[in-house]
């Protein structure tokens, strides 16, 4: 049986700031990480981050991966686990690890869950075509292999993962003849979608794919437009030619082992799905359990690393640590949060977590 | 297809090795997930669905839609979005759900 005190599931932006979040604070910490790099959806970004100095802003994804990832395998009291998927969650508070083909049983005293969200589908008919990609595949391709998705991309989702992985084709020498938008507004920042307007990609709103055609792999789309019942207007069919369709239309959170340890579980659309309930500090109904990131309600990558630092921070704390710093350093977190959830742009996240908490105090 | 040039990123590439693919030799970079270097080829059909046989693909490229499972060196249901790629390796089209304990062959 393997020993830690902070067991940090998944190395994106959440992760890796629990891991230093905690490790700073003294605590002796093991950072399990499923693939062979530690990053996350962060080192497939090439665009600059907004936000404050504190959160990178101004930085490209990849490169936050980079320093991040210096730091966490610089820390001494960090322990790092590459190509280690968890497995499960058993009752005498273990975790499974599959590493170099065996199981690792872990215990721990404190856990932070960053396991981050897997992408959404959508049904129509030949949806299950090669060449209709996730977003995060068309991303892991080309921007962490160099290898091009295909020649003409059409984008199904105006997020803005939809937004961005397009101007990542667009950087990357690929066609995209069309995002399309089932709502009647584009969801992505608006600086975003400005950028790839004015490099002559239309976006069309109040549309949708209703099928795809080809034998063994897409060569074709069929669009059409939504009426305000969200139902298909019959005559404006329409075909596009495209041997990638990259679907964008938002994920859900990994939570099967929350599930599994059996932390109390809310359905929270706005947050993408099933979320764990939790604290200010992000513990979960189970003592000792932590979330950070994507898995405890989709949002972006900057948030995730301000929950990431909360949730290490409270997770030293529970074992005795770094007790002086801890209010001072929590209410700069929460400051950032609250800068980070302001405004219009913020405005899904926020209803998300009242309706969260209006389910009252989370009970441990 | 491979990005040649890229205004921001550089990729940083392993060794070139070769592997054979239903029978076929193709090239790749070591350490590149399987999958990716047969799209880089060409190859977009990577396993059929139990029933319908239907064709697929890439889909999340993370190790969890199954989409993307093949057999590599005799051993089935690996995850080619993610394991990666070695000289010599032997990747196969999966029939049904494979055989566990099943010899190299191809």
């Amino acid at each position: 049986m393997d020993k830690t005190e902070v067991l940090v599931i998944g190395s994106g932006p959440a992760g890796l700031k629990g891991a230093l979040g905690a490790a700073e604070q003294g605590a002796k910490v093991t950072l399990v990480e499923r693939d062979p790099f530690l990053g996350g959806q962060l080192v497939k970004q090439t665009h600059m981050f907004f936000g404050s100095k504190e959160q990178y802003a101004s930085e490209r994804g990849f490169k936050i991966a980079e320093k991040l990832t210096a730091a966490v395998e610089e820390h001494s009291a960090i322990r790092v686990l590459k190509e280690a998927a968890a497995l499960g969650y058993y009752d005498d508070g273990v975790v499974t690890l599959e590493l170099k083909g065996r199981v690792l049983p872990v215990s721990f005293n404190t856990m932070i869950m960053a396991t981050g969200a897997q992408e959404n589908t959508l049904m129509f008919p030949n949806c299950d075509l090669p060449g209709i990609y996730g977003a995060g595949a068309v991303q892991t391709l080309m921007n962490v292999y160099g290898v091009l998705p295909g020649k003409r991309v059409a984008m199904l989702g105006a997020g803005n993962i939809g937004v961005i992985v397009s101007y990542q084709l667009l950087q990357a020498g690929v066609e995209v003849p069309a995002i399309i938008e089932a709502a009647p507004d584009i969801g992505a920042y608006h600086v975003h979608a400005s950028k790839v307007r004015r490099m002559g990609v239309p976006i069309y709103t109040s549309h949708t794919v209703v099928s795809a055609h080809g034998k063994d792999f897409l060569e074709k789309i069929t669009v059409a437009e939504l009426s305000d019942s969200w139902q298909p207007v019959p005559g404006t069919e329409r075909e596009l030619d495209v041997d990638v369709l990259c679907i964008a239309v938002g994920l859900t959170p990994l939570t099967e082992i929350l599930f599994q340890a059996g932390c109390e579980m809310a359905y929270i659309p706005e947050l993408g799905g099933h979320v764990p309930r939790r604290s200010a500090v992000l513990e979960t109904s189970v003592p000792n359990i932590f979330v950070a990131g994507d898995v405890s309600g989709i949002e972006e990558a900057s948030a995730a690393m301000v929950e990431g630092t909360i949730a290490g921070l409270k997770a030293a704390l529970n074992l005795g640590y770094g007790r002086d710093s801890y209010e001072e350093k929590i209410a700069a977190a929460h400051r950032e949060l609250a800068s980070l959830r302001k405004g219009p742009t913020g405005e899904k996240i926020r209803s998300g977590l009242d309706h969260l908490e209006q389910a009252g105090e989370v009970r441990q | 297809m491979r990005i040649q040039n890229h205004p921001i990123l550089d990729f940083k590439k392993g060794k070139k090795v070769s592997f054979t693919f239903d029978g076929s030799r193709f090239e790749g970079y070591e350490g590149e997930p399987i999958a990716a270097a047969l799209h880089a080829a060409g190859v977009k059909v990577l396993s059929h669905s139990r029933q319908h046989k239907r064709p697929r693909g890439f889909w999340c490229a993370i190790g969890n839609c199954s989409s993307c499972n093949m057999q590599v060196d005799g051993v089935p249901n690996v995850r080619t979005c993610v394991e990666p790629l070695r000289e010599g390796m032997v990747v196969q089209i999966q029939q049904g759900k494979g055989e566990v304990g099943g010899a190299p062959d191809g």
